[in-house]
């Protein structure tokens, strides 16, 4: 995949805020995440040079945690949750409608760079389960039928 | 040591506070925790706001967005306080109503009233309704008085005052022994007496130690954590703060599970605020001990809620685990000693610290002290969040707090512990839950999950999901966790497929106790209990699977069918209109067909057919839906 520049101002001023006796390596990958929605090869090379780390021990948590992702994502990141209040309410065909309607898996992009379907361990909404979640939205109650509404609300003209 | 400085800092601190409050003021509370949220808790607080101020009533009613009540099935909740009406259910559109009835009248509006299942009645207090009435809220309770973004909440009632006091007139080791009297118990999971943590801290020479907060909370169907951190965040600081006193650490840490955007907000806010007032930074109230607390995001790794890789991510490392015979205490992180505790356990520090640990130990059990929160969930009529003294029996919690299982479904099975639990069937429903009963029946307190299941619900399927879920999680630092797990999952998957052969149960069980007896860590001791309570308890529901090629709850999809009883089915039309897939055939008032080539098995005919039409081909004989 060929990628645009990468601007990397953004980098340089996450590692501004980061202090490494406070332990917060975790926490600046995440918010170099939050900036690009990925983490780009660039910026990690970057942080490696400015805090003398070795790049494989970058790579060693940017690939350990679910949070990170090495591929740029979707414009909007559908998270189905998969906590055992929604399983036993049907959180899996609902996951599997949403895969086939978007003819993807889980943890993949469609290709058409619109939607990145993920799935998550429990979101702590269990009163109102199953639930989703699209950019960090919450969708309450959702089942089989309510999908394809769902996913028009994030048609693009 | 300095003394008396703390308490009157704190007293001037709390004046300040209370001179702009008037126990007697109405305050309209409406609950904005994660639940209410979705169902528009945020539209309702905005509204309160607008109708408060068209009634000219903006000056004399507080309108407060909390978190988490507790009562999640119901919500949004509104109570008005001071006599906590309590409303249930309101939208929007019901705010002009209550302004104008209850806020600038005396009123009730009764329609929205909770309705005792049971009687009929309904119930105008929040403190009458069954699901509250056998609850004892000493953790929770304070949530629905509390703006969690301003400390002057928490100081209102009586917040830091515990840490004044153990500042003012108590050695560490004094703290220490107040813990030990009150049988504090570690509510992470495991049970380890805080106090031993906390003393074997103590007890290290050097002045570098550690405090660090586990509120990485990632059991799938539990939200007590989240609520807590994110409805009353003072708290569990104040916890901290006094225990770093106690264990001579002048630093701690707060790690936050980074799905949770709202609880590390506002935890950010509140050591904002903390830092602002003294309460942390150096010499906290003016006393000689210096306290600083650091936010940490996780990186969404369930084996962080090992303590051991928990503090490995910290220190910016993968979250993998290691031996247990290093201890913390001794080489925690950055290879200081270290405390390390769950949400709970910390909250539950300012408490004993300021009602006494005399107070304390009466609440529960022999063994088990205080009070636990579960998050009772799955199916139950009462969803929500319950504190309850331990020592209660899950008859209690199923059905005079739960309320019973829904839609006139018989109850099967409870399971607590998350990933690390069991299910317990029914005829254990009178046990007490502490920690010791719980572990007898072979599953574990955990963190305070609680799914209820009925008889939709597959065992085999449940084992299944706990071990997907533990695969998927294992870091794969230790062999046992890593391929033991998957290939017992793998049988799982040939068992509720129609795979199954004879002996496969046997060979499950002695794999289990072999991931069990020689994984590293708890993610992998654990890991079995669902397999092994599931097998031990529904062990006829296994065979049914492999003997019969049949699953006797209707949910191994590979081992069911649905299908149309024509002698039942009028030809409505309501399940062809929900059948995502077209699947479903008919003429008007003809009886309807599936095509079983079409069919994805989803179940939406099923939920929708209201005349017991749709019948799943497999499965045993079902108790009537009274709905």
């Amino acid at each position: 995949m060929t990628t645009a520049a990468i601007d990397l101002a953004k980098t340089d001023a996450a590692l501004a805020a980061y202090d490494s006796a406070e332990g917060g390596l975790v926490g600046l990958l995440q918010d170099i995440q939050a900036e690009y929605s990925y983490l780009p090869r660039e910026a990690l090379e970057r942080v490696a040079q400015r805090t003398g780390l070795p790049i494989s021990r970058i790579y060693s948590l940017a690939t350990f945690f679910k949070a990170f992702s090495l591929e740029p994502r979707g414009r909007h990141v559908i998270s189905v949750c998969l906590g055992t209040a929604c399983h036993v309410r049907g959180a899996g065909v609902i996951l599997e409608k949403i895969e086939r309607e978007l003819g993807v898996r889980a943890g993949h992009t469609t290709r058409d760079g619109r939607f990145t379907l993920e799935v998550v361990n429990c979101v702590g909404d269990c009163a109102v389960s199953p639930v989703c979640l699209v950019d960090g939205e919450i969708y309450a109650k959702i089942s089989v039928t309510k999908v394809d509404t769902l996913l028009k609300r994030y048609e693009e003209p | 040591m300095s003394t008396v400085a703390s308490s009157t800092r704190l007293e001037e601190l709390g004046r300040s506070v209370l001179l702009h409050r008037d126990p007697t003021r109405v305050v309209v509370s409406v609950c904005n925790g994660p639940s209410c949220a979705a169902s528009g808790a945020g539209q309702v607080i905005a509204a309160f706001r607008r109708e408060l101020k068209r009634a000219g009533l903006a000056d004399a009613v507080d309108v407060k967005g909390t978190c988490c009540h507790g009562f999640c099935a119901r919500g949004p909740l509104v109570v008005v306080h001071p006599e906590r009406t309590f409303y249930r259910q309101v939208t929007e559109k019901d705010v002009p109503e209550i302004v104008d009835t209850t806020l600038a009248g005396k009123g009730v509006v009764d329609r929205l009233l909770y309705i005792d299942p049971a009687t009929g009645e309904k119930i105008v207090h929040e403190y009458d309704v069954p699901f509250y009435k056998r609850q004892l809220r000493i953790l929770s309770g304070n949530n629905e008085l509390i703006d969690p973004v301003k400390i002057e909440d928490y100081i209102a009632l009586g917040g830091y005052s515990a840490t004044a006091a153990v500042l003012d007139g108590m050695t560490p080791q004094q703290v220490i022994d107040e813990l030990k009297r009150a049988g504090l118990r570690g509510r992470g999971g495991a049970g380890f007496p805080t106090w031993r943590k906390w003393q074997a801290c103590h007890d290290e020479p050097g002045p570098q130690k550690y405090v660090i907060c586990n509120a990485d909370e990632g059991d799938p169907g539990a939200f007590m954590d989240r609520t807590l951190l994110e409805g009353n965040p003072h708290s569990i600081i104040e916890g901290m703060l006094i225990g770093g006193y106690a264990v001579g650490a002048r630093e701690g840490y707060l790690y936050v599970r980074n799905e949770y955007p709202l609880a590390l907000q506002h935890a950010a806010i509140a050591v904002r605020q903390a830092e602002e007032l003294g309460l942390l930074g150096e010499h906290v109230l003016g006393s000689d001990y210096s306290f600083r607390l650091h936010l940490i995001r996780g990186g969404g790794a369930f084996v962080c809620g090992e303590s051991t890789a928990l503090v490995a991510s910290i220190e910016g490392r993968p979250g993998e685990p290691r031996a247990k015979h290093v201890h913390l205490a001794e080489n925690g992180l950055w290879d200081r000693p270290t405390v390390l505790n769950n949400v709970k356990t910390w909250a539950n520090v300012p408490i004993i610290m300021g009602r006494g640990a005399g107070w304390y130990s009466q609440i529960g059990t022999e063994t088990s002290k205080g009070t636990m929160i579960f998050s009772l969930v799955g199916k139950i009529v009462n969803t929500g969040l319950v504190e309850v003294p331990m020592g209660i029996t899950l008859r209690e919690m199923v059905y005079d707090i739960g309320g019973g299982i829904p839609n006139g479904r018989r109850f099967k099975a409870v399971q607590t512990g998350g990933p690390s639990g069991g299910v317990i069937p029914e005829e254990y429903l009178d046990v007490p839950v502490d920690y010791e009963q719980l572990s007898r029946l072979g599953s574990m307190m955990g963190s305070g999950g609680m799914i209820v299941m009925d008889e939709d619900t597959c065992m085999v399927d449940i084992a299944k999901y706990f071990l997907s879920f533990c695969k998927f999680e294992s870091c794969g630092k230790c062999t046992a966790c890593r391929e033991g797990i998957k290939r017992m999952l793998q049988m799982l998957t040939d068992i509720s497929e129609g795979r199954g052969r004879e002996g496969d149960l046997e060979r499950l069980e002695t794999l289990a106790n072999v991931v069990a007896d020689a994984s590293l860590c708890g993610l992998g001791q654990s890991a079995p209990n669902p397999v092994l309570t599931t097998l031990r308890y529904f062990r006829s529901e296994y065979e049914a699977h492999i003997r019969e090629k049949r699953c006797p709850a209707g949910a191994c999809r590979a081992l069911i069918s649905y299908e149309i009883v024509a002698d039942k089915c009028n030809g409505c039309g309501v399940c062809r209109r929900e059948c995502p897939e077209g699947a479903i055939g008919g003429e008007r008032r003809v009886a309807h067909v599936i095509d079983a080539d079409k069919c994805i098995k989803c179940g939406a005919c099923y939920q929708a057919c209201r005349f017991d039409a749709v019948r799943i081909g497999g499965r045993d004989h079902v108790h009537a839906s009274c709905s």
